[in-house]
């Protein structure tokens, strides 16, 4: 079960998620990420503190965007990790390829830096 | 069906040579009376003839029409009437030859005009067991227990009497009245039996009433020359039976006669409200039709179209609409006799005033709006009837009546579309879950496919080599992953190894895994170096693999000649080494991102070439994330730390025994049998 939850800051698009991401939850986070991308966001930021786990699936939502974020310049940011979540991204190599933070501010800084 | 008609065969040849001796025999019987001459044939021959005659034809007509099954109401008027006609046509020849004999001495002669009046009465007996026959069918048509022992104490009654008029033993004057008044009773009762009239339609009214009425007349006719002629001969001869003194003649008439002045009055009477039974008849008809929709048509469509209708009929609505959400929750407009327009105009204007719980979906009640429209210019309509389609308890949709006349709807209307609104409701539940049915029937005969794909995929034989020995392990849980593994000789000193895994599951994961098994056999054997390898796999995959699926894999080439691994790792789970120099087992930390997600050429900087060497006792791991990622009832992971543990405590036994002591502590720790991802793990021991 997964809960994500969207908020403006900032002009940012911060999308929290709560919970687990497995196959069948990666729908959700897919719909999230399409929505904000299709809002116009130039800043997009993942708020991971309260994900608990995240299965090939949802690892594979976040990959498919890559490309997509990269073409309309949207600088996509993910921040607050539980170390085991981390350890998933870096196994896959995902953590080279996205932009990955420890704390917000750290992440919104980022975000900016990028979107310029 | 041979036995019926031999049966009607036999009783009409009964009844004919019945009839003959009759006509001779009573011929026989009034000239001697005539000539006051002792009889030759006993005087009760022609009275016993005559019951002979009627009980044949009794059996002639049961079966030939009561046990007919396929004749309708108006076929057995039809049957009446026509046995009328052809009776009255006879009668009217034999009056055509009497008048054509004119006055010669024949057609005064007694002798002949009882010949005539035997073959009226006759034709008469005939028309009236035909007549009794069909009025049978008609008043049983809705039998009930009662009903029928009432009619076979009538039946049985008519039969006494019979028997009694040609006996002659004279009863009590009381006993007789007795039974006449039971017998007229009794068919009064039956004859109240009219049910069968309410299923006639208007034209069958009318044609039922045309049949009686001729019926009637024919009837009628045939009372008035029998009479006539009987009273003629007896006139001139003492032993002649009237007919009138056969009770069972008299009372076989009057049945006859009450019922069908009954039916035709009830036709009649009946005939204003036929189309409201017939209203009624199509509903029904209509109801079933919504039911059996899902069974003959393949959408929910036709669901809809067939509602609409059928609404629109039953109540005489001018126009309807209806609103669906369907089962992908996009909204559906049908229409009947009314613009897209002007269902946005009562819409909005309802909105305007603030009609809540009305065409909105949230409305789980049937609402009466008429009094709102009032106030809309503009539009034709003045009254509007809505009613919820509710699936699962949830308001799917709205059904909306309209009608130009005010107040045009009534409570009844109300109800019958609420039932019409019901069924479809049903209907389409049951049609969703079919359809939910199918799709689960189609999932599993998918994965079953998938799976033995994917079990046919996995090499049924390991390389094996004096420097090492490695022994390979793979189960898969019910909804098929993508674990692959797989060794390939590349030269004497060379064998390359993979373990990878596929992201998603079922069919694309095998399919996608079958793509991973051919790049594996067709590169590995070139021998590139590791991350060669990886490069030009990924160039090879990135193609086929759709958005957001990736393949992870680690790639080996085992070189016994410099007892070297070379190794890249792509994504997938870090390897895990036992050294016999340390004693301990460790993962190998090293850098690389899984087949497929980065698509430009760039790649090769996101892969490395690694490599170790190994000596005589190291063990090397090789697993997918479903064995570190398992987990036991209180959600805890295996984990990376418990497999190291177990590899170290094993590690001095062969490749099988370790493999299997991973796997017996897999299970142990999930506390069962049935795991929730694939385990797939490939274990290699040096030499």
């Amino acid at each position: 079960m997964v809960h994500i939850k969207r908020l403006q800051e900032d002009g940012a698009d911060i999308i929290a998620i709560v919970g687990e991401i497995d196959a069948s939850s990666s729908i959700e986070l897919d719909l999230a990420i399409a929505k904000s991308v299709g809002e116009g966001f130039k800043k997009i930021i993942v708020d991971c503190q309260a994900l608990e786990y995240i299965s090939s699936a949802g690892l594979g939502v976040f990959m498919s965007y890559i490309e997509e974020l990269k073409d309309k310049g949207i600088s996509f940011v993910l921040f607050g990790m539980k170390e085991r979540v981390l350890n998933t991204f870096s196994i896959l190599g995902l953590a080279d390829l996205l932009n990955i933070r420890e704390t917000k501010q750290e992440a919104k800084k980022l975000a900016d830096e990028l979107s310029v | 069906m041979f036995k019926t008609k031999a049966v009607t065969r036999f009783t009409s040849l009964c009844a004919t040579v019945a009839w003959v001796i009759l006509v001779f025999s009573d011929i026989t019987v009034l000239f001697s009376d005539i000539k006051s001459l002792p009889s030759d044939v006993p005087v009760w021959l022609p009275r016993v003839m005559l019951d002979v005659y009627v009980i044949a034809l009794f059996y002639y007509y049961k079966f030939k029409i009561e046990r007919d099954e396929s004749l309708t109401f108006t076929d057995l008027l039809w049957k009446v009437f026509a046995t009328g006609l052809i009776a009255t046509v006879i009668s009217l020849a034999v009056r055509l030859i009497l008048f054509l004999l004119g006055s010669t001495k024949l057609p005064s002669n007694i002798l002949f005009i009882d010949f005539v009046y035997q073959i009226n009465l006759a034709l008469f007996v005939n028309f009236l067991l035909a007549a009794y026959t069909c009025w049978k069918r008609l008043i049983l048509y809705q039998k009930s227990k009662w009903l029928m022992r009432a009619w076979l104490v009538f039946e049985l009654l008519l039969l006494s009497i019979l028997i009694y008029d040609s006996i002659h033993i004279v009863l009590s004057e009381t006993i007789s009245t007795i039974a006449i008044v039971v017998t007229s009773l009794l068919g009064l009762v039956l004859s109240a039996n009219m049910r069968w009239v309410a299923y006639l339609n208007f034209k069958q009214k009318w044609t039922s009433l045309l049949l009686l009425l001729l019926s009637l007349f024919y009837l009628v006719y045939f009372l008035y020359s029998v009479t006539i002629w009987s009273d003629q001969i007896s006139q001139q001869s003492q032993a002649f039976i009237d007919f009138q003194s056969h009770a069972f003649n008299i009372a076989l008439l009057a049945f006859a006669l009450t019922y069908m002045t009954f039916s035709f009055l009830v036709v009649l009477f009946n005939l204003p409200t036929s189309s409201v039974f017939e209203q009624k008849l199509e509903e029904v008809i209509n109801f079933q039709r919504i039911s059996q929709s899902i069974q003959t048509e393949q959408s929910e469509e036709s669901v809809y179209n067939i509602l609409l209708e059928s609404s629109v009929r039953s109540v005489f609505a001018d126009a309807a609409w209806l609103e669906i959400k369907g089962s992908a929750n996009e909204q559906k407009l049908y229409t009947f006799q009314i613009t897209e327009k002007e269902t946005k105009d009562i819409h909005n204007h309802l909105e305007k005033n603030k009609i809540k719980g009305a065409l909105d979906q949230s409305s789980d009640k049937t609402k009466n709006l008429s009094k709102h429209l009032g106030s809309l210019k503009n539009s034709r309509f003045r009254s509007l009837l809505a009613f919820p389609i509710k699936v699962k308890d949830e308001t799917i949709g709205t059904l909306a009546l309209l009608k130009e006349l005010p107040d045009g709807f009534n409570k009844e209307m109300t109800r019958i579309i609420s039932a019409f609104a019901n069924q479809a409701g049903i209907s389409i539940e049951n049609f969703r879950l079919l359809e939910e049915a199918f799709q689960n029937a189609r999932y599993k005969e998918e994965l079953k496919i998938a799976k033995t794909v994917q079990k046919s995929l996995l090499p049924t034989k390991l390389e094996q080599d004096a420097d090492f020995e490695i022994s390979a392990f793979s189960a898969s849980a019910d909804e098929v992953g993508g674990d692959y593994y797989d060794t390939l000789r590349i030269s004497k000193h060379e064998i390359a190894l993979i373990i990878a895994d596929v992201s998603g599951k079922g069919t694309t994961a095998a399919f996608h895994m079958s793509q991973m098994k051919g790049i594996f056999h067709s590169l590995a054997q070139l021998g590139p170096n590791p991350k060669d390898f990886m490069a030009k796999a990924n160039k090879a995959l990135v193609y086929c693999l759709e958005r957001g699926s990736f393949i992870s894999a680690t790639y080996f080439v085992i070189n016994t000649q410099s007892k070297k691994v070379f190794y890249s790792r792509a994504g997938h789970c870090p390897v895990l080494l036992f050294r016999t120099s340390s004693q301990t087992a460790d993962y190998l930390k090293d850098k690389g991102t899984a087949l497929g997600m980065v698509r430009s050429h760039d790649y090769c900087n996101f892969v490395e070439d690694n490599q170790f060497s190994y000596a005589s006792g190291d063990v090397m791991v090789l697993y997918t994330d479903g064995i570190t990622e398992a987990k036991n009832n209180k959600g805890e992971e295996f984990g990376n730390e418990r497999l190291a543990q177990e590899l170290q405590k094993n590690a001095s036994k062969s490749s099988k025994e370790i493999e299997e002591s991973v796997i017996k502590a897999l299970y142990q720790f999930s506390g069962s049998e049935d795991i929730n991802d694939d385990y797939t793990s490939m274990t290699v021991k040096f030499n």
